[in-house]
């Protein structure tokens, strides 16, 4: 029992806080992929962009004396939103607007974007240095332990309070997107510029506000999950890039530009991702006495070194893609 | 006070024009027809007075307004509605939020204009909740002309609405047509089926290689046997 409790807290738990942080950035790289359609590169950065907006506010209440109950990195998650949503509308006003304008093609765009990477990455060196930070300096990371009513239990269900209120975040953040694309005026336009923008345009919808909240929805939505990121583990300039390819293959996985596909295309890559680098040799430990002699419980028995994680999202990817080549949800196949 | 004028416009996408000084001009009371062969530039001189290619020279007025290359999404406030020949339905959402991103500039209650076009097609009633993709050719062309018409448009633009319907349908969307001309919409549309179209245009236009060809009524044009030797198959 004890060692399935520990799959649990392994797997499940950790599978769905992966999961929560992938489906968020993969929302916002389908979105802009639905509405500008190019691949933003520059998305993990701008999620990383978030966290550090988000250490900068949790620094000044925390020099304010401000404290709650409520972990300071989630308090100041709203405003750093804000902030990030407005700077997401400024790079795409300096930088690919101007492309767009001039009918520069989706390729261009997308270098355009490992440009805007590189300049995030070097500004976030410039004020901040390279070591790595926490937001738990001056308050301590809460653990919640549940322990089970039953014989022989040793280990308790544990995880950390910012993993809590991560996931009921990302399912608010997830709901309050459907809301706002099935009922909101401006959502239902959204969905309908990334469906046909030719028509869109006929139709008289605002292609240029539907631009503007797409980057607002993004920025808002990477600075949230690159927060909630920095807050289960630590804050580092590199924190978000490194986890760009799980996100983008997640987003492809569901179908390119459909919002609910990057959520399950999320949590599908969460989960593979945390089966994969499980130690299995924990669950068979158990059986020991009614598996054969010759059979020996090697110490280490996971499907991929965890080294080796990123692999499980392009296995993942590659089978979807020759199966289903426009993902699961049906979207873009360029 | 004509609604719609094109005064010698050419027009094309960049390279050669394909519209070499075309004239059409149409009343709030008007069906306008434009016929042609292919390549005479009909739908080009539908997407010239919707801004979605570059007019070069000459002018296009609205309602006494100078609207030559303006942009799609500001002309629709202004009362032009247009409906493409293909890809002309969202088909990813249902037939209501079709119509409802119709009405995308509207502030107001949509709720009458919505009935209206419930009325007018009542298939689309029952296939409201529907996707506008799993829905048949003669279906998706009405879904497209309900959008156009939630913007309470006065003159609405039609790139060959009958194209690969099956006849009981062309007939339906022709009869529509009359009907929404009745209520004061001005209706200039692209026509293959020439014959029928003409039959109750009460402005008809020929085109070829980007020119006017012959001008008149719907009857005039059916009855000049130089129109029908030409253009309607003998």
């Amino acid at each position: 029992m004890n060692d399935f409790i520990f799959f649990f807290n392994q797997v499940i738990i950790g599978g769905a806080v992966l999961g929560s942080i992938y489906a968020l950035g993969a929302i916002g790289v389908t979105l802009i992929f639905g509405i500008l359609r190019f691949a933003h590169f520059a998305h993990g950065d701008m999620m990383t962009m978030g966290a550090f907006f988000a250490f900068v506010l949790a620094g000044l209440f925390a020099g304010m004396g401000i404290v709650t109950p409520v972990p300071t990195g989630f308090l100041v998650l709203p405003i750093a939103m804000v902030i990030a949503a407005a700077a997401a509308v400024g790079i795409d006003k300096g930088f690919y607007a101007p492309l767009r304008a001039r009918g520069a093609r989706p390729v261009t765009l997308l270098i355009a974007s490992i440009g805007v990477t590189m300049m995030i990455q070097g500004l976030i060196r410039l004020f901040f240095g390279v070591e790595t930070r926490t937001f738990f300096a001056t308050e301590p990371k809460g653990l919640i332990r549940i322990e089970l009513p039953f014989e022989g239990v040793t280990r308790p269900i544990s995880f950390t309070e910012p993993q809590v209120y991560l996931i009921v975040l990302t399912l608010i953040a997830v709901v309050a997107l459907h809301v706002f694309l099935t009922r909101s005026r401006l959502g239902k336009g959204m969905r309908a510029m990334a469906d046909n923008p030719d028509l869109a345009q006929v139709s008289g919808i605002n292609t240029r506000l539907v631009v503007r909240v797409t980057w607002i929805i993004a920025g808002g939505l990477a600075c949230m999950a690159g927060t909630m990121l920095a807050l289960d583990v630590t804050l580092k300039p590199d924190l978000a890039f490194n986890i760009i390819l799980p996100i983008f293959a997640a987003a492809i996985v569901g179908g390119l530009g459909q919002a609910y596909g990057a959520i399950a295309g999320g949590f599908l890559i969460g989960f593979a991702e945390t089966l994969a680098v499980f130690n299995w040799s924990v669950l068979l430990r158990p059986f020991r006495d009614s598996l054969p002699e010759w059979f020996e419980i090697p110490g280490s028995l996971s499907l991929v070194q965890s080294e080796y994680k990123l692999t499980v999202a392009f296995i993942i990817l590659v089978v979807v893609l020759l199966v289903r080549p426009t993902g699961i949800f049906k979207g873009a196949s360029t | 006070m004509s609604l719609v004028e094109l005064r010698d416009v050419t027009a094309g996408y960049g390279g050669a024009p394909i519209l070499n000084g075309v004239n059409i001009e149409i009343d709030a009371s008007d069906i306008g027809v434009i016929v042609g062969p292919n390549g005479a530039g009909k739908s080009t001189t539908l997407k010239a007075i919707f801004g979605l290619l570059t007019v070069t020279s000459g002018t296009v007025t609205f309602a006494d307004k100078n609207i030559t290359n303006s942009d799609a999404d500001r002309l629709v406030p202004l009362g032009l509605s247009f409906v493409p020949q293909e890809h002309n339905v969202f088909t990813s959402m249902s037939v209501h939020e079709n119509l409802e991103m119709g009405a995308f500039i509207r502030r107001d209650d949509i709720s009458d204009t919505l009935d209206e076009v419930y009325e007018m097609f009542p298939d689309l009633k029952a296939k409201r909740r529907q996707h506008a993709g799993e829905l048949s050719g003669g279906q998706r062309q009405m879904v497209a002309m309900g959008r156009a018409l939630m913007s309470k448009p006065k003159l609405l633009m039609l790139d060959e609405p009958s194209a690969g319907l099956s006849p009981r349908y062309m007939m339906e969307i022709f009869e529509q047509v009359v009907k929404i001309n009745a209520r004061g919409v001005g209706i200039l549309m692209v026509e293959q089926n020439a014959r029928q179209a003409l039959g109750f245009a009460t402005k008809g236009f020929v085109l070829a290689n980007g020119q006017n060809r012959f001008t008149g009524t719907g009857q005039q044009l059916l009855d000049d046997p130089d129109v029908a030797k030409s253009f309607l198959g003998g």
